[in-house]
């Protein structure tokens, strides 16, 4: 299975994930400073700054597009509970 | 509330503005959480300009029919152009969709994240959503010689809240922020009985959870000139309105000086029955110490009262709780302060959990969960011992401790895992 990185800037880990992970799957696990609320794209809580590979992400659905906008949240962030992990290396941080 | 009878018409609050409430002084707690020895209100208010009504905010469903009678004795639906939602709690959004129904030209100002709320509260209706429009600080109506002036102040206390500033008259019409429940028809600050505690009482429920927030609101509203405060609850601020926005900051304010300002906090909670779990939070506190830069706290649980313990987490940048573990779990005391939370902000501190165990040692994993649902993170996996901690697992709680104290400072050394490594 096709492997990415994903380095969670703020407790300075990288974990190597199968692709198609999520990055709340592997956040908790870790202990990175992304917190959670609803757990399926509707609040916002878990509002990430994307540092870096923003490209290796399976991009937004509507919903997801949609909160996003609606809590005006700036270019280059994601909602950790929504995005996939699809190759390559990654960097977040909490927003 | 007072004894005389509030009439069914609007009351004026200023020139061509009226508050059109409602009140309900027999209800006796509020969303569960809040005590309300003497009811409350539900303000509304009709501004009135040259070109247009504005209606700001609604009541609690069930006291609609109040609502509607005093809006009617000042405004006909069809004047109505403009609809201001300050906050989409059911309890000022209940008469909103038979309001829509009565004035279906007006347009709905609301802030950009109440426009999921707005949908959510009308898909019981099934009717179509009202043509409505996000603001932020700054965006403006025109009422005709009147302006309506939003300021972006969410969190007070859901992510929709907005403050609403009628230029010309100073006055702000600020949602939650500035109210409380308490009932009395009287309804302005100057002529009301003694409300001074309800108002405390309700920032240290509804507010304080949220203060970084309120102090952001106040910045934007303490350049205002204000004449009067107009809440969603509670009394009419038209008497030194002013004395309000400062009490608010002194509350949003920590209430000691921090010898500490320059390190990192952290306050080791623990309750041990046979002094093992005592030995490992003294442990890890010394762990943590030998670090630098973190100042380590170390509480008994069966010593103190869950007030003062509520006042230390809202001040600490980390917590770690011990707790054995009797009956598969962490023990009572532990629990009173991990669901005592509610009124302070938690979010993103650090925690972790440590504990002794005979049998099974549930508790560090539950405490750990309990933590993480409270948005703390958990860096760190907890330690469990089992029973009487040795030389080699004392140290082992004053790794913890030490790697506690690095997360803290920024200094924890980047780490390559594997995810199937992850438990």
């Amino acid at each position: 299975m096709p492997k990415a990185k994903v380095t969670f800037q703020d407790i300075g880990v990288t974990v190597t994930v199968p692709a198609g992970t999520r990055l709340i799957e592997v956040s908790e696990k870790v202990g990175a400073g992304i917190t959670y609320g609803c757990r399926e794209g509707e609040c916002c809580t878990c509002l990430t700054k994307i540092v870096s590979g923003g490209e290796f992400l399976a991009p937004p659905s509507i919903l997801e597009d949609q909160v996003l906008k609606d809590n005006m949240a700036p270019r280059g962030h994601r909602l950790a509970c929504q995005a996939q992990i699809i190759g390559g290396d990654i960097v977040v941080k909490p927003a | 509330m007072a004894a005389a009878a509030l009439t069914d018409r609007a009351v004026e609050i200023a020139p061509g503005v009226h508050w059109v409430g409602a009140l309900d002084p027999h209800l006796r707690s509020f969303d569960i959480i809040l005590k309300t020895a003497n009811g409350t209100s539900y303000n509304s208010y009709v501004v009135r300009g040259e070109n247009g009504v504005a209606i700001i905010d609604t009541v609690k469903e069930n006291f609609a029919d109040d609502f509607f009678r005093r809006l009617e004795s000042v405004a006909r639906y069809d004047e109505i152009t403009t609809i201001v939602l300050n906050h989409l709690e059911p309890d000022h959004s209940g008469a909103l969709p038979e309001l829509l129904k009565r004035a279906p030209q007006a347009k709905v100002y609301l802030s950009s994240r109440a426009q999921m709320m707005l949908k959510a509260l009308l898909k019981p209706s099934g009717e179509k959503p009202p043509e409505y429009i996000p603001v932020t600080t700054d965006d403006e109506v025109d009422l005709g010689g009147r302006t309506l002036r939003f300021l972006h102040t969410p969190y007070l206390h859901w992510p929709d809240t907005q403050c609403t500033y009628l230029v010309e008259d100073g006055l702000l019409f600020t949602g939650d922020i500035f109210g409380c429940h308490f009932c009395d028809n009287r309804l302005f600050n100057d002529t009301v009985g003694d409300f001074r505690f309800s108002f405390e009482y309700y920032y240290a429920h509804i507010m304080r959870p949220f203060r970084e927030y309120v102090l952001d609101a106040i910045a934007l509203i303490e350049p205002l000139a204000i004449n009067l405060i107009a809440p969603a609850h509670g009394p009419i601020l038209r008497h030194a309105p002013r004395d309000y926005v400062h009490r608010y900051r002194e509350l949003a304010t920590p209430r000691l000086f921090n010898e500490a300002r320059s390190e990192k906090t952290l306050v080791v909670f623990y309750i041990s029955a046979y002094g093992n779990t005592r030995r490992m939070a003294e442990s890890l506190a010394a762990g943590a110490e030998s670090i630098g830069g973190v100042r380590v706290s170390l509480y008994d649980l069966e010593g103190g009262e869950s007030g003062i313990f509520t006042d230390l987490i809202e001040e600490a940048d980390g917590l770690a709780f011990g707790s054995p573990t009797i009956n598969a779990d962490a023990v009572k005391p532990i629990w009173d302060v991990l669901s005592s939370l509610t009124t302070v902000n938690i979010k993103g501190k650090l925690g972790a959990a440590f504990g002794s165990y005979g049998w099974s040692g549930e508790a560090v994993r539950l405490i750990e969960d309990r933590l993480r649902g409270l948005k703390m993170r958990v860096p760190v996996e907890g330690l469990r011992i089992k029973l009487v901690p040795d030389a080699g697992e004392l140290e082992a709680c004053r790794d913890l401790g030490e790697q506690l104290a690095r997360h803290l400072t920024g200094k924890v050394e980047h780490r390559e895992i594997d995810m199937a490594a992850l438990a």
